[in-house]
């Protein structure tokens, strides 16, 4: 690659980076002037956030999850989990919980500084985990004025998605979720509106999926976990179905093609990755108190992820699933109803073998959270049976979501770098 | 000669081994020097270069037919002297390290009072040195910071009393001589240690003045072949510090796994209770690793949650295991958390609960946490091989082997005395398969 090749793939980089970090920065001040300015706050999860809804009423979002991510990735979430100790909440709790109430403890000034909104609607659309019920109960407890809209997306025990089920969600949207809506924000639900965004969310998710799956090339134009992580941000939180998002994965996607035409390799924070060596598909959220330092830990030993379930938790899109316009409350439906988070276990599992061979991975990798029981649970099982249908090594570490004492650097690194070695060790025997 | 290293940088102690081209085992070296990850692998490698050059005393002296049934008693004499000449040596840095400190203006109040009261101790801890290294002589430790630590303390205490220097001014140069000393490599003199050792033999064993002459061109023509270090393999905790570039680096759980499978070759499952970590390895027919889990980040359950036990009840760590088989009831213990461990010690204590039975329970506490991180890596397999600092434990194998049994049934269980080496063992195996062309690694 000539210099001048190279300059355009990082000034390219920055394009997107730098486009999201500007939205992240906007919604932030949005929120923080949001009570004074009359705006209504939703605070709403990531899996099966019905976001282009809550656009329909004006309502400013507010995703306590990402609240903690960005707070563990400035180190300032320790601080706040132990604050949530103090006042009594266990070891086990889920430390995104705790980072949000310490949060709050601590004068509720989110990442950036500014302060948080009260909010006024909790939207919980219960999509697999128990915790994100008792999440909101706690915040509730703190603001007791405000309303809380439940909107319950049955399991797929079965691993599929029936006619009644999705009946049954659409009834609640119909029945409850709008009207609660309408009421808290004194907006009148318009269906044409909800049409106009997911025109806009359909366009996003075809070019995350592109992005996504541009890691079935060799070498990866992406890592589809360390990087992916940030292709996910827009799309998974306050931005599916604004034009601000569309145009952020329009110049993604044309980041990623050049990468792709051009053979280069994903970026990392220290430059492009120069040696494709291990392709690994990973399991489990990333741990964010270390994250750069996780990174590192792969792009070093010239490990590469192609693909991975956390970039799904936000919405399962590369088996073709989109929001429809033309059935909006049905795709809303189909879309809280798919999220990973709400998919059994054998459904993982197909998931997982099936990235494998797609994506021509080594083996699969996966990152246990101590804190999330509902990635943690049978994780295990998992392990052994894509290793036993895909014959691929798979190995297993322990970190934590954002509480940096569960972050042991030695130990990660030592799995890790057994696992590479295991790998190739393997790969060079059945050579 | 060629020579194939692997290096195990543990937690708590550092071990070598040497091995030739034919996959044989030369030599073993250990070390407890901790200061720098480069030193201690430095001790290491070196001691277990000396064992090897024994190793080949031992296969020349085997050809030196005169020695006849004397063969056994000339070559413990010559290691011991040998040790005994390695101490003296040291003993004299020492000597001279704690000299210059004692020069230190700290304690000029104590004059030529200091002076001579040091030299004084050096003198009489030199004297009582060849006993130690007498025949049949019990040695707590073979380290030279233990030997030299207990003699030192002990004379200088008696020194003190007679000569009227602090005692605690002694300690105190003594404390920051002996890192110095530690952390020092006496390459350069080891042969010249060799020849008086053998001087030193051949006048305690005036019997073997007819063959003296045919001992001496034999050690001479050992000392004579080259150690070269063809390859050289680092792995273990602090295997990232060493100064060795990638190709030079394996994983401690591949190395666990294929020394485990040198040792014994149906070997499937691997459990390696060490200072730090407790692994589960899995490896193949071939010792190829197929899956393996690690304690996590906490070092509850490893051996040094045994180290803090023995602190709390003031004993030995090498204690611990016999105290525990003197237990009668079963105890169960809850926490392996070593932040836990001393207040639920004390606690029992103080229900009067007896000491054995709390240590037996403890013992037990552990390996069940060994026994789920086995379970996780994927069960136990016959034959089953346990190694690491734990496996000298008598009560943690008993624990184990009750625990397998129940569990698993009749597997056949391995424990070799030398477990301690395996990741050095399987480090080594590395150095000669790389240089024979074995790929271990991509090269891609
Ligand atoms: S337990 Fe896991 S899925 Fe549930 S809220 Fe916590 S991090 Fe999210």
């Amino acid at each position: 690659m000539n210099i001048k090749d190279q300059a355009s793939t990082v000034a390219e980089k920055e394009d997107s980076m730098w486009k999201q970090k500007e939205m992240i920065n906007e919604n932030y001040e949005l929120l923080s002037t949001a009570n004074e300015r009359g705006q209504k706050v939703a605070s709403t999860f990531v899996p099966g956030n019905i976001n282009e809804l809550l656009m329909c009423f004006d309502f400013a979002r507010n995703f306590p999850e990402t609240n903690a991510l960005q707070n563990a990735m400035r180190k300032k979430s320790g601080g706040m989990i132990m604050e949530a100790e103090k006042s009594g909440h266990s070891e086990d709790v889920c430390t995104y919980v705790k980072a949000d109430l310490g949060m709050m403890m601590k004068g509720n000034k989110g990442p950036t500084g500014l302060p948080m909104p009260d909010p006024d609607l909790l939207m919980l659309s219960y999509t697999g985990c128990f915790t994100f019920m008792k999440w909101f109960e706690l915040v509730r407890e703190q603001y007791p004025q405000c309303e809380t809209a439940m909107l319950h997306v049955p399991y797929q025990a079965d691993g599929n998605i029936t006619k009644n089920m999705r009946d049954y969600v659409v009834k609640q949207l119909k029945e409850d979720i709008i009207p609660t809506m309408e009421r808290v924000s004194g907006v009148k639900f318009d269906i044409d509106r909800l049409r106009e965004y997911m025109i806009q969310s359909q366009k996003a998710e075809d070019d995350l999926v592109y992005v996504l799956q541009s890691a079935k090339n060799k070498p990866s134009p992406i890592d589809a976990y360390f990087g992916g992580v940030y292709y996910i941000g827009p799309i998974f939180t306050a931005f599916r179905g604004t034009t601000a998002a569309t145009d952020y994965y329009a110049t993604l996607r044309k980041e990623i093609e050049a990468r792709v035409a051009a053979g280069l390799g994903p970026i990392t924070p220290e430059g492009v990755m120069k040696e494709e060596k291990y392709r690994i598909v990973v399991e489990g959220p990333p741990n964010w108190t270390h994250f750069r330092e996780f990174w590192k830990m792969f792009y070093d030993e010239g490990a590469v992820v192609v693909a991975s379930t956390y970039t799904k938790v936000g919405g399962v899109y590369d088996n073709g699933f989109r929001h429809d316009p033309q059935n909006p409350l049905e795709s809303l439906a189909d879309y809280c109803l798919g999220c990973y988070t709400n998919l059994n276990l054998p459904a993982r599992t197909d998931m997982l073998e099936k990235y494998i061979e797609d994506y021509q991975a080594d083996g699969l990798l996966i990152n246990s959270i101590k804190s999330c029981n509902s990635f943690s649970a049978g994780q295990l099982l998992m392990l052994r049976e894509v290793e036993q249908r895909t014959g691929k090594p798979a190995a297993f570490i322990e970190t934590d979501l954002v509480d940096p004492r569960y972050f042991s650097p030695a130990n990660v690194k030592n799995r890790l770098e057994s696992y590479f070695q295991m790998i190739s060790q393997k790969r060079d025997r059945a050579a | 000669m060629e020579c194939y290293i692997g290096i195990d940088l543990g937690s708590t102690t550092t071990k070598a081994v040497v091995m030739d081209e034919d996959y044989n085992v030369l030599g073993r070296g250990i070390t407890n020097s901790r200061s720098n990850y480069d030193i201690a692998a430095g001790v290491a490698k070196h001691e277990a270069l000396i064992d090897t050059r024994f190793m080949l005393f031992r296969n020349a002296m085997k050809n030196v037919a005169a020695l006849g049934d004397k063969y056994e008693i000339f070559m413990d004499e010559l290691e011991r002297n040998f040790r005994l000449e390695q101490y003296l040596e040291q003993l004299i840095d020492l000597d001279e390290t704690c000299t210059k400190a004692s020069e230190n203006t700290r304690y000029t109040e104590w004059g030529s009072d200091l002076t001579e009261a040091l030299a004084g101790v050096f003198k009489r801890v030199a004297l009582e040195a060849p006993d130690l290294f007498a025949p049949g002589a019990q040695r707590k430790s073979d380290f030279f910071r233990d030997i030299a630590g207990s003699q030192y303390s002990t004379i200088s205490e008696e020194v003190a009393k007679e000569a009227d220097t602090p005692f605690d001014v002694l300690l105190n140069i003594y404390d920051r001589s002996i890192i110095d000393v530690e952390n020092r490599i006496y390459t350069e003199t080891t042969n010249q240690n060799l020849m008086r050792a053998l001087d030193r033999t051949l006048v305690n064993l005036p019997d073997l003045a007819p063959v003296a002459d045919e001992v001496r061109t034999e050690v001479q023509k050992v000392l004579g072949i080259d150690l070269e270090e063809t390859y050289v393999i680092g792995t273990g905790y602090g295997r990232a510090r060493l100064p060795f570039s990638k190709d030079h680096i394996r994983s401690e759980i591949l190395c666990h796994g294929l020394g485990a499978h040198i040792m014994y070759n149906d070997t499937r499952t691997v459990l390696d209770i060490g200072g730090q970590d407790t692994k589960a390895i899995q490896v193949d027919k071939d010792g190829i690793v197929e899956s393996f889990q690690m304690n996590d980040r906490c070092a509850a359950g490893c051996g040094r949650y045994l180290g803090y036990i023995a602190d709390e009840m003031n004993v030995g760590l090498h204690e611990l295991g016999p105290i525990a088989m003197e237990s009668t009831r079963k105890v169960r213990i809850n926490s392996t958390c070593t932040v836990f461990a001393g207040a639920e010690l004390r606690d029992r204590l103080s229900l009067g609960e007896n000491r054995s039975d709390i240590l037996a329970g403890l013992h037990r506490a552990i390996i069940l946490r060994a026994m789920s991180i086995l379970s996780r890596s994927g069960g136990v397999h016959d034959q089953f091989t346990f190694t690491g600092g734990v496996a000298n434990n008598e009560a943690a194998v008993s624990a184990l082997r009750e625990l397998i049994k129940e569990n698993y049934g009749d597997v056949t269980i391995n424990i070799d005395p030398d477990s301690i080496y395996t990741g050095a063992l399987g480090g080594s195996t590395f150095a000669r398969r790389a240089v024979e062309g074995i790929p271990t690694e991509a090269v891609a």
